[in-house]
């Protein structure tokens, strides 16, 4: 594995694999009555976020803590950067403070890209930008693991992911993406990360919602989110970014909604072990109906939960044993 | 096999310079003999539970289970327990996957955990294992059985069951071969085919 976590492109089926599996032991540890290890003793997390985040900090934060390394939060606001302070000097301060791994939120894409290049210290992709969230995706493709077991045939339910996924990846399998992918950084990561693990991923999107270059992505393309879901195992609703969208990209909110918005009629499409994700914040009625996010195939929670073990798995791997030789 | 004995101070041919130390009949009475040392020492098994360290400890403990329920005709509660995330020399290696902890549902509370593992060598492996266990419970009392013990301890740890104690020496290298992992059962003493910089902390029982 790379000493940095930028991209999911950079991840190979191999490495993605050791980190889920690994995300599947840790994942145990939260069953336990102490919830911690020492394994990253000594070692410092930034997490530095220029960008509002809740659920991913707490998540980094968790994980960071549960493998003992001392955990220091930085935002933006109330920071010298709302002095000024430039990305490259922010760098430098965590720097001298001896960090050894930077988890950085940005909304310029690429912001990571070039940290990297700035500290000794690694540095994970929180998400820059509408460029790429990689961790989301891994705690998605966890997710899925452990819903469809194996690498194909039929699914075995949340009870055979105690036993055997280890090893699997998600050959064959069907996931539809629908919403915002030009805005979404999730949509990217999740497309790069599940095809190298051998699932068929379809987008599903209005096409003022589609980046230009989408016919370069490892996937298909639709605009008929009705004809995709009987072929789907796997539907991820992607949230409307509104604090993104600076023009019009779609008639009205209710329009889009009615188009692609998964509503409890159109979940009654789905196959009958399909199982409905999203990567939160949900907006409940526009791109998903409240009564399908809190019905029994939403893995939203789960998510949630699976992102702790699967961001300790990342920090474990890239942190937990000698500097790779370069 | 005589042949095979390396001769001191000559440089050696390969890893076809191994030879056999335990054979599959002599792994079977070894651990038959473990089984009844801890039937003895614990009064007939009561409150024991067999908890494997990954990868060769957690077959082993499947066996003495096995055994000592034949022996007193009740189901001995077995495990694994990883211990890499507790190893002191994670950071001279790069990070390596996980094992499986799998404690049996009545968990160790009380217990008296019996850690079971292929080779002892330098004892940090045990150290470790203890520390995990901490982190589980608090059993009544952890006692240790191995198969071999080959010496060269670093740490005050010492094995209550042993299988085989094998004189080595360091640049020696142990491996213990196991049906269910490796096809085959046998135990084989042979020359490190390549001496890592870590020592015997980092080099464990295997090539």
């Amino acid at each position: 594995m790379n000493r940095h976590l930028i991209s999911a492109g950079d991840l190979t089926r191999d490495d993605a694999l050791l980190i889920l599996d690994t995300a599947d032991e840790l994942a145990r540890i939260s069953d336990r009555p102490i919830k911690k290890l020492p394994t990253l003793r000594g070692r410092t997390v930034v997490n530095l976020f220029f960008e509002d985040s809740t659920r991913t900090r707490i998540s980094f934060e968790a994980a960071a803590k549960r493998l003992s390394a001392d955990v220091i939060n930085f935002s933006a606001k109330g920071s010298s950067v709302a002095k000024g302070e430039s990305l490259k000097d922010t760098a430098l301060t965590l720097e001298a403070m001896g960090a050894d791994a930077v988890i950085v939120r940005h909304s310029a894409s690429g912001a990571p890209q070039r940290l990297a290049g700035w500290v000794r210290g690694t540095v994970v992709n929180a998400g820059d930008g509408a460029h790429e969230h990689p961790t989301q995706a891994l705690l998605d493709a966890f997710t899925i693991r452990r819903h469809f077991g194996r690498s194909s045939g039929p699914p075995a339910g949340p009870e055979a992911a105690r036993t055997g996924t280890a090893g699997s990846a998600l050959d064959g399998l069907r996931v539809t993406i629908v919403g915002d992918v030009l805005h979404s950084r999730v949509a990217r990561s999740n497309v790069l990360l599940l095809h190298t693990l051998g699932a068929d991923v379809t987008l599903v999107a209005p096409p003022t919602l589609l980046p230009v270059a989408v016919g370069s992505w490892p996937c298909s393309v639709s605009y008929d989110f009705d004809a995709a879901l009987p072929k789907s195992d796997v539907v991820m609703m992607l949230r409307v970014q509104q604090e993104r969208m600076n023009a019009a990209y779609f008639p009205s909110v209710r329009e889009y909604s009615r188009r692609y918005g998964l509503d409890v009629a159109r979940m009654a499409q789905l196959p009958d072990q399909a199982i409905v994700m999203h990567p939160g914040p949900m907006n409940r009625g526009v791109e998903i109906a409240a009564r399908v996010a809190d019905s029994a195939r939403s893995t939203i929670v789960e998510q949630v939960a699976n992102g702790v073990s699967v961001r300790m798995a990342v920090l474990y791997l890239l942190l937990g044993g000698a500097e790779a030789e370069s | 096999m005589p042949a095979a004995g390396p001769a001191p101070g000559r440089p050696e041919p390969g890893p076809a310079d191994r030879k056999t130390v335990l054979e599959p009949e002599e792994i079977r009475r070894a651990l038959t003999r473990i089984a009844h040392e801890i039937l003895e020492r614990t009064d007939g098994g009561a409150g024991v539970v067999l908890l494997g360290i990954p990868t060769r400890g957690v077959p082993l403990a499947q066996r003495l289970a096995g055994r000592i329920e034949q022996v007193e005709g009740r189901p001995v509660p077995h495990g694994s327990l990883d211990i890499t995330m507790y190893r002191d020399d994670l950071r001279l290696r790069p990070a390596r996957a996980l094992g499986r902890t799998e404690v049996p549902p009545g968990g160790i509370d009380g217990m008296v955990v019996v850690l079971v593992d292929d080779v002892l060598y330098s004892g940090r492996t045990v150290r470790a294992a203890l520390d995990a266990l901490n982190d589980l419970g608090r059993p009544r009392a952890v006692q240790l059985a191995v198969l071999i013990d080959r010496g060269h301890r670093e740490l005050p740890v010492r094995a209550d069951y042993v299988g085989k104690n094998l004189p080595t020496a360091k640049q020696e290298v142990v491996r213990v071969m196991l049906a269910e992992v490796d096809g085959e059962d046998s135990v084989m003493l042979g020359r490190a085919a390549d001496q890592r910089p870590g020592g015997p902390a980092g080099a464990r029982s295997h090539p």
